[in-house]
């Protein structure tokens, strides 16, 4: 038996040695990052609360559990665990669009789309989008690199300091609403990956559209707040 | 009434086609699609030309043979109906239709708008039946199926196999025809014993011939003459799924 036999026969070779397993891949890892990102627009919500709040809030997640993994060692866990989605939620996708091309390799001359919208022609390249958010984001108000005042600690004037220039706002509005479409569809599709989106399936497209427009409006309720000067 | 046709033409799988315009005239309203190829066919044999190959066999709607992209459209632009039932009164006077072949690596063209679904016919021999004997029809109610599986089984066994959902796919997936016969007898007694197995197989087979996956994209069911729904694509996840961890279970 050759090692790839011997890991196709494992559960999780099999599973992504199928193009329906691959899915299912992409459903979890896609459910745990939507999950970060929810907690994310969440706490960001405490931005209202003033410099205190937000700041003091990073702080208490670093100092989690920092007896027994240090100072910052429970956001390492989440950052590495949250890499570990994005990849495998990304080489899925890259190899599951690659096999669709090949699956058709002579193209219509004339072609209609009778049932999908925007949301769902948009999920590959929506993807590579919001991969790019995040690396500038990274870069932005993680190491502070980019970031207009960039102190380590003042989330909150760092946060203002961004959203005080319009073109911060306006890539900040495009990749958020990009995400908003991905969850649109994501969180549906998601559900009908895993088997679980059965005669319900009106439903479970309301959930999803609802759950796009809370994390869009969450997230740019603060550039919002700060560009129009109300907060 | 008078339609322009842009039709597919292609000699053989190596050759390379081309959209052909066609003039047809004396077009009544009440006509099928397949009966303007006819009436074309008519006057390019006459004129000693190659006539243009389609299939077809019922042209009533039950076999699945006939099936060609209609203005991009698999099986035409009105819904839950294959080409052979469309009628003419569906498009205008004058109006330009182009007509191509389902399009997929799976499917390769045979000549014009014929192409090969052998593939269907592979993902089927991989699991789609049961083994039991089965000897003749048991009579009616000889085994109790409740009345909703019953239901869901006969939907699901609707799907004549004509390929529209691999060519309306934007993926190239046959993940809605697959889904249909792994849900027609995953909700009947009679495919309980090999259910697991049939799954694996035949999404093993479907992703060997060269399908693409599924995105949800809802473009299948859509265009699908029998108006099979998207939950049976959701019995086909859930019983991979399934079927893989018991596997290890085993
Ligand atoms: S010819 Fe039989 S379904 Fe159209």
């Amino acid at each position: 038996m050759s090692i790839v036999d011997r890991w196709h026969a494992t559960r999780a070779g099999a599973l992504w040695h199928s193009s329906i397993g691959k899915k299912a891949v992409m459903a979890i890892t896609g459910a745990a990052l939507l999950l970060y990102v929810v907690v994310h627009m969440l706490s960001n919500l405490k931005f209202f609360l003033g410099p205190e709040s937000l700041d003091g809030y990073g702080h208490w997640l670093r100092s989690i559990a920092a007896g027994a993994l240090g100072y910052e060692g429970f956001v390492w866990m989440v950052r590495v665990g949250l890499l570990a989605c994005v990849i495998l939620h990304g080489v899925a996708a890259v190899q599951l669009a690659r096999r669709a091309r090949r699956a058709r390799p002579d193209r219509y001359r004339t072609r209609t789309r009778v049932a999908d919208g925007y949301a769902v022609r948009t999920m590959r390249w929506g993807g590579v989008i919001l991969a790019l958010f995040i690396v500038y984001h990274i870069l932005d108000l993680t190491t502070g690199t980019l970031n207009p005042h960039g102190v380590h600690g003042e989330i909150h004037a760092n946060v203002r300091a961004d959203f005080d220039r319009w073109y911060v706002v306006l890539a900040y509005t495009v990749s958020v609403v990009a995400l908003g479409f991905h969850i649109r569809h994501g969180l549906w599709s998601a559900l009908q990956s895993l088997g679980a989106a059965g005669r319900e399936q009106r439903t479970l497209r309301r959930i999803a559209l609802g759950g796009a427009v809370f994390v869009c409006a969450g997230f740019l309720s603060i550039p919002f707040a700060v560009i129009t000067g109300l907060s | 009434m008078k339609v322009n046709l842009r039709i597919w033409r292609q000699a053989d799988a190596d050759q390379r086609g081309e959209l052909c315009s066609y003039e047809v005239g004396g077009v009544s309203e009440d006509m099928s699609f397949l009966e303007v190829l006819d009436t074309l066919n008519a006057s390019l044999v006459a004129r000693g030309d190659d006539p243009v190959a389609f299939d077809h066999d019922c042209r009533e709607g039950i076999c699945g043979a006939c099936g060609m992209m209609i203005n991009g459209v698999a099986h035409g632009p009105r819904r839950a109906t294959t080409a052979c039932q469309l009628h003419m009164r569906e498009f205008r006077d004058g109006a330009t239709i182009t007509v191509e072949p389902w399009r997929a690596k799976a499917f390769p063209v045979v000549k014009d708008l014929v192409v090969d679904r052998s593939a269907f016919d592979t993902i089927i021999q991989a699991g789609g039946y049961v083994t039991a004997p089965t000897g003749s029809a048991p009579d009616a109610n000889a085994v109790p199926v409740p009345k909703h599986d019953a239901d869901d089984a006969f939907t699901a066994a609707a799907c004549i196999g004509c390929g529209a959902c691999v060519a309306a796919c934007p993926n190239g997936s046959a993940t809605l025809f697959t889904a249909a016969k792994v849900a027609h007898l995953a909700k009947l007694p009679q495919g309980q014993p090999e259910r697991y197995s049939r799954v694996v197989d035949m999404v093993a087979e479907h992703d060997a011939q060269g399908f693409g996956g599924c995105t949800n994209t809802g473009e299948c069911t859509a265009v699908c003459p029998k108006g099979i729904g998207f939950d049976v694509i959701g019995v086909l996840n859930r019983d991979l799924l399934t079927a893989t961890l018991k596997r290890q279970a085993r």
